[in-house]
């Protein structure tokens, strides 16, 4: 649902290999996770502990949490506030995980 | 545990003007942000943004450079990536950066998190492709990133329109911009705008983006009173009706972004036990200040829209009183000696503000987008209905805290932020009481998640 705009900068920006789920994806350097999903047609990055109901980013701004994923291991990271890393490994979040 | 004398939550437009102010008095500020650059959202990514042609994102947006260059100051400790956890009545602070926490102390405290757009419970808000209009404008401004299909904009408030402008600049199609904008609020705006003409500037920017948006020919819906997105695992299509017609119209996008003005974040001043009222006319809880926008907790003050809604040019000159408040509390400042530059400075926060009463009405939401039908979702996290709420308030709930411990609406990974204003106003909906006396969730710390290990970290941090 989101296009990278054909801007001349974005082309020159140094690009970083992440993964989702195992599948390699490429996002710009200083891309938030969720930004670099959206990117690469990600849409839902977890389902609800409740009704196993898909979800994805929201807000963009770290007050909704629906954009949490797993991230190198580390359970319930907002996305939308966390940078990509080169070779970062990225899961999306399935069912009964409860914060807290 | 380092001690220090004034620490700053957010280098949004507040953050940054009252470091800027503190250091001229010799104070050397730790300025905090969770997003790993500074600006706050309406100045995010001015640094590296890839969208670097001026007019796309408006010469608005390029005024933050001043005061994001300011931040460079070397007397500022500023720590972007941190996130506030924890933050105690005894200025004790909690931060987390990475996988490293840590506590600090802290002589005064300016909260400057500023605001988060206003819940927008309509049936399907929850479905992959609805998002915000604040959050279109983030991945605009921070990865370039627009929508890949004609987009659906919806709702009221400055920051739809303005978004919807800054898409046509950038030569990206829109859909429909479906405007729930009351019919009433016009008349009722328009008594106010003797006043609002104090701002006058303010006002006719927003005059010049409906009229770039009218000139462009983009499909502007008005007087919009329902709005469903549907689909069936993400969003595939959205339906509304107009004015008084029971008739649905239909329309099939990938993307569609909501928006009904924005609340201040009272997460932290929750948190903390502040007093906070209810504003009628921004329908929103307001941490109660004084003039120096002191909290009733001592040593806190509150600066920008965190302390209720005043816009980007009223926050910085509500952060410099701040910093001036600040400077005073440690000693490092006179009444005489600043009552010059106050005096200018509330002089100035009054014609910047002039504009919130017109505003206000005019974008109020009304109701029936306030307080949804049975089956609409409000808490998202935990999946409870408005339906559910009212069932509970019959049965004897009078506040958000009782539905929380029975349904759990309240207690997910969000803590509230989505659905808080709309539990107090529907339960005082339901129990025929003020949203005041309903009140708001009691919260505690952790802001955000922390795990064990992050918080071993900090224990050792504190020990040392
Ligand atoms: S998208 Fe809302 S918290 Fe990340």
């Amino acid at each position: 649902m989101f296009k990278r705009l054909p801007l001349p900068d974005t082309s020159a920006q140094k690009s970083v290999m992440v993964y989702f789920d195992g599948q390699q994806v490429t996002a710009r350097d200083g891309d938030t996770i969720a930004a670099a999903l959206l990117a690469a047609g990600v849409e839902a990055c977890r389902t609800t502990p409740v009704s196993g109901a898909p979800r994805g980013p929201y807000c963009m701004m770290g007050v909704c949490f629906e954009c949490l994923v797993e991230v190198d291991g580390v359970p319930n990271v907002q996305g939308c506030q966390i940078l990509v890393k080169d070779g970062m490994q990225i899961r999306s979040q399935h069912g009964a995980r409860r914060l807290g | 545990m380092t001690t220090h004398d004034l620490v700053i939550l957010g280098s949004g437009p507040a953050g940054m003007a009252a470091a800027a102010t503190a250091v001229t008095h010799g104070i050397k500020p730790v300025v905090v942000d969770e997003q790993p650059a500074p600006g706050g959202q309406i100045y995010r990514s001015i640094e590296s943004t890839p969208v670097k042609e001026r007019r796309i994102l408006g010469e608005d947006y390029w005024q933050g450079k001043a005061l994001i260059d300011g931040l460079g100051d070397p007397r500022i400790d500023y720590r972007p990536g941190t996130t506030l956890w924890q933050l105690t009545r005894r200025l004790e602070v909690g931060l987390l950066r990475g996988e490293q926490a840590s506590m600090i102390r802290a002589r005064h405290v300016i909260l400057a998190h500023g605001a988060m757009e206003r819940p927008f419970p309509i049936p399907g808000w929850t479905l992959p492709g609805v998002m915000t209009a604040g959050s279109g404008q983030i991945l605009l401004k921070s990865a370039g990133l627009a929508p890949s299909a004609p987009v659906v904009l919806a709702g009221c408030g400055p920051l739809l329109l303005l978004l919807a402008v800054q898409y046509l600049r950038a030569g990206i199609p829109i859909a429909a911009l479906l405007d729930t904008t009351s019919t009433g609020h016009y008349r009722d705006a328009l008594r106010l705008l003797p006043g609002a003409l104090r701002s006058a500037g303010t006002l006719f920017k927003g005059v010049g983006l409906l009229a770039e948006l009218r000139r462009a020919g983009v499909r502007h819906v008005r007087h919009v009173t329902a709005l469903e997105a549907q689909g069936d695992e993400r969003l595939e299509r959205i339906r509304w009706q107009c004015g008084d017609g029971a008739e649905w119209h239909y329309l099939s996008t990938p993307l569609l972004l909501l928006h009904q003005g924005v609340v201040p974040n009272t997460q932290v001043t929750r948190a903390l036990d502040c007093t906070h009222d209810w504003d009628e006319r921004q329908l929103a809880w307001h941490p109660r200040t004084d003039p120096w926008l002191a909290t009733d907790v001592e040593g806190v003050a509150v600066a920008g829209d965190a302390g209720g809604i005043v816009g980007a040019k009223a926050s910085a000159i509500q952060g410099r009183l701040a910093g001036l408040g600040a400077a005073m509390a440690l000693g490092r400042a006179g009444e005489e000696q600043t009552r010059k530059e106050v005096k200018r400075l509330r002089r100035d926060l009054a014609r910047e503000t002039a504009i919130r009463p017109f505003l206000d009405v005019l974008y109020r939401p009304a109701a029936h987008w306030r307080l949804p039908e049975d089956d609409t979702l409000v808490c998202r996290c935990e999946e409870v209905t408005a339906g559910e709420l009212r069932r509970m308030a019959d049965q004897g709930c009078r506040g958000p805290n009782q539905t929380k411990s029975f349904t759990r609406c309240g207690m997910g990974p969000c803590q509230g932020r989505m659905c808080g204003l709309t539990v107090s106003e529907l339960l005082a909906d339901a129990n025929g009481q003020s949203v005041a006396e309903t009140g708001y969730y009691r919260l505690r710390p952790p802001f955000k998640p922390i795990t064990l290990g992050q918080l071993a970290t900090a224990a050792e941090d504190a020990s040392r």
